[in-house]
């Protein structure tokens, strides 16, 4: 089974990422399914505990905000590491419509990116399948401190120092 | 200027180690050479033409004595022995090797110093002007606010992978605008309100490059405690909806124009609503802790300067230097003093490690142990006696620094090019020293009075040359190095960008169309004219009919 960070933690991934062009019945497992197949088929896979989200990097996550309440999982994809829009998904994700269950990094997930990923409310990440997990995990504390208020520290640091 | 704490300390500490493992990961092979490309960027660091070239950053141009010499030290131990001043306040080694730089970032940090987010698709160094602080007309020092963003933008985890780079500049002075803000991503200019409190006028879009626009004010007046709430609210809607298909047109001044400055702007407040009021607002206790790094030095009180007025009176090259390359300051008895790092034959911006010595022991002696880094690649020293300027202007003439040419035809503005930069489609650097060879003059150049000469080894335009009076860009025609030249661009508080006058040019004729062009503005001028004024009144057509015009 593949291998996931998350809460800090290399743990089993048992959720299988379902393709964008994916057609038909969903498997039983658990399944994180691209944003289209959620929409067309909310009413169905909304009553299953075990269904999550994935949005590519040109989909932003307002139209999923009435659905979060019910979604265990809220993955975001990164076709290119240099394709910069997933950090403000999380952001919005955490921030604006307050959303408290997993929000996972995908696809092109690398050690020097984890740190900013998890200031901006990512918990979870599949780090790309080539690269040592293990020494990935020590991305996530690059930094002992920020300036900035984040996900992880709202307050930022003036009103801290 | 600002000192860091153990906060600050720390971030750049563990910086440099970062660097150190990424580096380490790439020589290993464990990072591919793309990845480590855009983790290089991030910390200045460029492969070249010839060799790597590393952006150190300057906050908003402020150095200080020691890490002047910490500078020269560097480029002695890891480069040429010399430096390049750019036309954003940064300074670049060209020549280090790849394996060094951890070890170059280990040495600057321990003089408060970094190369963090000098390149990349992320926030820049902010800019600001040059004379902030000294001068006596403008509303409030900016630098308290450029250190602000500094902060703020260092490491911002959201904004690290923006579709381009991104640059703020700030400008205080409601009489002219060192800073260029009308050419940046997001351009600040201060301003007070009826009720007398601080605040913003937000330009947005504006750049140079293959698009040269100008920004378009968005916000009219943002509160100095919005400042950081509203950048984010900007960037963030850049970082969402600007493209990515294009590196050509990933700028934010493409999708502002796209959507329109009124849609932007309405995008901006929308974002802004939710986190205006959030733990992000600036305090008034923070932007006063930063205003203290800031206070005035511990300036004399000097009535009279005597040997300064008999030194002007009995020296004619003494008073000619005074005039031009200094400029009025705000406490009575002092001035600001640019060196100017143009003499002919150097190539702009260029300072070799004993020059830098020479200028850190002039800013001790003279001027507080600091300088500033001016966007026009010179060097200021803000606060000196007029009663020392003799002296300084004694010392700084065997270095060349001297050359009284401030704002005139041959203080040029230029990037590296051909001969250093991957990017440049032609030389820029010979093409300067042509110019300054051919109006050696000073006396004629006085006569002619403010030129601004600009010139950019491709369209990337690091040389500005759509911003200056007369602007110069290096194009490739089949393999050749060309020149194309624009006239009537501004950078000031009326920026305009510069029209091509026609077909490109051969190098060796430069230095014969930049007279010509000269010849047109002198037979022409009134009185009162400067080369702008003149050609804003008659336009292209009488320059470009004597350029082209066949010889019989």
């Amino acid at each position: 089974m593949p291998k996931l960070i998350k809460d800090h933690q290399i743990i089993e991934d048992n959720w299988l990422i379902i393709d964008a062009d994916f057609e038909g019945d969903l498997p039983e497992q658990n399944a994180i399914v691209p944003l289209n197949y959620w929409t067309q088929n909310r009413e169905s896979l909304a009553s299953r505990k075990n269904v999550g989200v994935w949005l590519d990097s040109h989909e932003e996550p307002a139209p999923l905000s009435a659905d979060l309440k019910s979604l265990p999982v809220v993955a975001i994809n990164f076709p290119k590491f240099a394709d910069g829009r997933g950090y403000s998904y999380a952001r919005l994700l955490r921030e604006r419509f307050n959303y408290d269950g997993e929000i996972r990094a995908i696809g092109d997930v690398l050690q020097d990116q984890l740190f900013y990923m998890k200031r901006c409310g990512f918990n979870a990440f599949s780090i790309r399948a080539d690269r040592d997990i293990e020494q990935a995990l020590n991305g996530l504390s690059d930094f002992s401190n920020s300036y900035q208020a984040g996900c992880d520290n709202p307050i930022p640091q003036f009103r801290r120092r | 200027m600002y000192k860091y704490d153990d906060y600050d300390r720390n971030l750049v500490l563990e910086r440099v180690k970062q660097f150190r493992g990424q580096t380490d990961r790439f020589f290993s092979g464990e990072l591919a050479e793309d990845e480590y490309l855009a983790l290089r960027l991030q910390n200045g660091l460029y492969v070249q033409r010839l060799a790597p070239m590393l952006r150190v950053a300057i906050p908003y141009g402020m150095l200080s004595s020691v890490q002047l010499r910490r500078l020269a030290d560097l480029s002695r131990t890891y480069d040429k022995g010399y430096v390049h001043f750019t036309t954003r306040q940064n300074v670049q080694f060209n020549w280090p090797e790849i394996k060094d730089v951890p070890d170059m970032l280990q040495s600057l940090s321990e003089v408060e110093m970094h190369a963090i987010q000098t390149s990349g698709n992320c926030i820049r160094n902010t800019t600001t002007d040059q004379f902030a602080g000294v001068i006596n007309d403008e509303i409030i020092d900016p630098r308290p606010y450029c250190e602000l963003i500094r902060q703020w933008s260092t490491f911002h985890p959201e904004f690290a992978y923006l579709p381009r780079k991104f640059k703020i500049a700030v400008n205080a002075c409601p009489t002219e605008d060192r800073a260029a803000i009308k050419v940046h991503d997001i351009g600040l200019e201060i301003i007070k309100n009826e009720q007398g409190e601080t605040g913003f006028r937000v330009f947005v879009g504006g750049g140079l490059g293959r698009t040269p626009l100008l920004g378009s004010a968005i916000n009219e007046f943002l509160a100095e405690q919005d400042l950081l709430t509203y950048l984010e609210a900007v960037i963030r809607v850049y970082n969402q909806h600007g493209r990515r298909d294009n590196k050509y047109k990933a700028r934010i001044k493409i999708l502002v124009k796209a959507l329109t400055p009124e849609v932007f702007a309405q995008k901006v407040e929308d974002e802004w609503q939710h986190i205006k009021e959030s733990p992000a607002k600036l305090t008034n206790e923070e932007i006063d802790r930063v205003k203290g790094f800031f206070d005035a030095p511990d300036y004399k009180t000097i009535s009279s300067t005597p040997s300064f007025e008999e030194q002007k009176a009995s020296n004619k090259a003494f008073a000619n230097w005074v005039n031009r390359n200094t400029n009025h300051h705000k406490v009575q008895g002092y001035s600001i003093v640019t060196l100017t790092l143009k003499k002919t034959g150097v190539p702009p911006g260029d300072v070799s490690d004993d020059k830098l010595e020479l200028i850190a022991d002039l800013a001790d002696q003279y001027s507080f142990g600091e300088v500033r880094v001016a966007h026009d690649q010179n060097i200021v020293l803000a606060n000196v006696k007029q009663d020392d300027l003799f002296d300084v202007w004694k010392k700084a003439q065997p270095a060349g620094f001297a050359t009284p040419n401030l704002n005139m035809l041959t203080d040029i503005i230029c990037c590296p090019g051909g001969d250093f930069c991957a990017l440049a489609n032609a030389k820029s650097i010979p093409i300067a020293e042509q110019i300054q060879t051919r109006f050696d003059n000073l006396d004629y150049l006085y006569d002619l009075g403010e030129i601004e000469l600009n010139i950019s080894g491709c369209m990337n335009a690091c040389g500005h040359h759509h911003i200056g009076n007369i602007g110069i860009l290096g194009v490739d025609k089949k393999g050749l190095e060309f020149y194309q030249v624009s006239l009537g661009g501004c950078s000031g508080k009326d920026a305009s960008v510069g029209k091509i006058l026609g077909p490109s040019f051969a190098r060796e004729q430069m230095a014969d169309i930049i007279e010509k062009i000269i010849n047109v503005y002198v037979e022409n001028r009134t009185d009162e004219e400067l080369f702008l004024d003149t050609y804003r009144r008659i336009g292209m057509t009488p320059f470009k009919e004597r350029v082209y015009a066949k010889a019989h």
